[in-house]
């Protein structure tokens, strides 16, 4: 649905996105993930037809966006950054132009406005003027107008900052829900929500597109191995023992003792083989209860760290305050 | 064609619910009428071409201050960002945008028919001369609207774009001065560039093509240098 051919961009002689290619396939949900000045924006302002790649080429539902640009962007809903708002107009008004400039008329127009108005939730103020309302209202007044043609693909530029806490939920809520069948590109550099919201995270940095997967492989496949953490209960020894008998093992640590007899275990085994259940059977054939089982998964948090943090020097860790 | 449409209505509407633009506007009219009355009262000819004259000074200063917030302003708002990635292309963008800044300065222009109403209902005018005036007023606000959207077209500042306009609009009205000190070719160049002598003719009741078509030189090479201008942000 969207596909990114080796696209640059340069502002200048500097390189915002450098030979970024990325393929996002219909009804996915992509997150696009890095720090501020990654080139997050760039990307979704060259998709969305808004600038230029300086090299490069990016279709969107199979149409080139610069060489049929108004054909593309019928295909698509994009919410900037900053919401683009009027101040001045009501809510309805700016939806309403915001139908027409997609070519919405008369009855059908009425329809997708008033349907888009429900949808986000922003009836009992679509008289208002866009000036007077909260940032949460704004930016839900900022989904409608990238929503109310039902376009098949949605760029969703940080849809969450700059939001408290209670309205983050409440705008990740709508987006789930928004989401359906719809493609989505979605970014931010906040972790947790696009693990929660998204199908396959794209990390980038400086430009550079640099892992893509998705969250749970992409926590796999950093770690090299996989990683489970068990309680079992009986002689420290004997377990250890049982456990390295064990094929695919990689490595068996005792990561704390609870009681007497009851110690918590991490095992480490290669990436491509599931031992748990072998696991099981031989710790029941001897005689030793699991007490609590779980895999452990580097979080996104920690993968990104990984990813983005080079050793800090001192100019960068100023760019970065 | 919708989206031009949808622009101007948008637009227009924008004028009549603006504080500025009545502002504008009760200027203009108040200036218009002060020197109507003023030369009937002292010269009683029935003349509306002193009024014309004026009209046409204050507009230099008026048609930009309309026309600041039209490209200008949505830059400033981030809006731009939301109409240049909306299925419009920019010709239709800037087109929608013209059109309604002309309507909006039609309707003022319809105001000032009392004029001409309170001369036919005193004494019998030169017909001819009045339509003459009013094609000639037509089209300067058209050419200065069409400069006033090109200033508003380079930057995000409405002051900018709004003194810019002010300032090139002064420039092109006095260019005839130099023509007066310079003589040989540059000097006609000047006169020739010169909005003033334009307009002068159809206020005495001449109608004459090359001045519409300088009028309408200005008009199609600003518009289109604004459209170069807003797509060159997607070039950037
Ligand atoms: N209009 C611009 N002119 C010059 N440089 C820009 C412009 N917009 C962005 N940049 C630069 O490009 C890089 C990427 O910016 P951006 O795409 O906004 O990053 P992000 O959205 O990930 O924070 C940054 O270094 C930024 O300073
Ligand atoms: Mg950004």
């Amino acid at each position: 649905m969207i596909e990114l051919f080796n696209v640059t961009k340069k502002y200048g002689n500097k390189t915002a996105i450098n030979n970024i290619s990325l393929f996002v396939r219909s009804g996915e949900v992509l997150g696009l993930l890095g720090p501020n000045g990654a080139g997050k924006s760039t990307t979704m302002r060259i998709i969305a037809g808004y600038l230029l790649p300086t090299s490069g080429s990016v279709k969107v539902a199979g149409f080139d966006v610069v060489k049929e640009p108004v054909t593309a962007k019928r295909y698509i809903g994009y919410l900037p950054e900053n919401p683009p708002l009027y101040k001045d107009m009501t809510v309805y008004d700016y939806i309403n132009f915001a139908a027409e400039l997609r070519g919405l008329k008369g009855k059908d127009k009425a329809h997708h406005v008033n349907r888009v108005i429900e949808e986000v939730g922003i009836s009992d103020v679509k008289k208002r003027l866009i000036g007077h309302l909260s940032r949460g209202y704004r930016q839900r007044v900022g989904l409608a107008q990238a929503l109310v043609a039902n376009p098949q693909v949605l760029i969703l530029d940080e849809p969450t900052v700059g939001l408290d806490p209670q309205q983050i939920i409440e705008i990740r809520q709508l987006i789930q829900e928004l989401s359906g069948k719809r493609t989505v590109i979605l970014s931010s550099h906040i972790l947790p929500e696009v693990s929660s919201l998204c199908h396959r995270v794209a990390i980038i940095n400086k430009g550079n597109l640099i892992v893509e997967n998705t969250p749970q492989n992409l926590g796999k496949s950093l770690m090299g191995h996989q990683e489970i953490v068990l309680q079992i209960k009986g002689p420290q020894d004997k377990i250890c023992t049982t456990l390295e008998s064990l094929s695919g093992i990689k490595n068996i640590t005792v990561s704390k003792v609870l009681k007497e007899n009851l110690c918590e275990y991490t095992v480490q085994s290669e990436l491509d083989k599931d031992i748990r259940e072998s696991l099981f059977y031989a710790m029941s054939e001897g005689n030793f209860p699991i007490l609590e089982m779980k895999s452990s998964f580097m979080s996104l948090e920690e993968i990104f760290l990984e990813l983005v943090t080079e050793e800090p020097t001192a100019a960068s860790q100023k760019e970065a305050n | 064609m919708n989206a031009v449409i949808s622009i101007f209505k948008k637009e227009i509407k924008g004028f009549f619910y603006s504080p500025l633009a009545y502002v504008i506007s009760a200027v203009i009219l108040a200036l218009g009428g002060y020197f109507f009355s003023v030369t009937l009262f002292t010269t009683r000819i029935a003349d509306i071409s002193g009024v014309f004259m004026n009209l046409a000074v204050i507009l230099i200063f008026a048609a930009p201050a309309l026309t600041m917030k039209l490209l200008a302003g949505e830059e400033q708002d981030g809006t731009m960002e939301f109409l240049l990635t909306s299925p419009i292309t920019v010709p239709q963008l800037i087109i929608g945008k013209y059109l309604a800044a002309l309507g909006f300065f039609l309707f003022i222009t319809a105001l000032t028919f009392i004029y001409p109403g309170i001369l036919l209902t005193l004494s019998t005018p030169d017909k001819g001369v009045i339509l003459a005036t009013y094609l000639g007023f037509f089209l300067l606000v058209a050419a200065y609207l069409s400069i006033g959207i090109l200033c508003s077209s380079f930057t995000k500042s409405q002051v900018i774009a709004s003194i810019s306009g002010f300032g090139i609009l002064l420039l092109l009205w006095i260019s005839s001065w130099l023509s007066d000190s310079i003589s040989g070719p540059l000097g006609s160049f000047f006169k020739t560039l010169s909005i003033s002598e334009h307009y002068m003719d159809f206020l005495r009741g001449v109608i004459d093509t090359t001045h519409i078509v300088y009028f309408m030189s200005i008009i199609l090479v600003s518009l289109i240098l604004s459209m170069y201008s807003v797509s060159s942000r997607v070039w950037s």
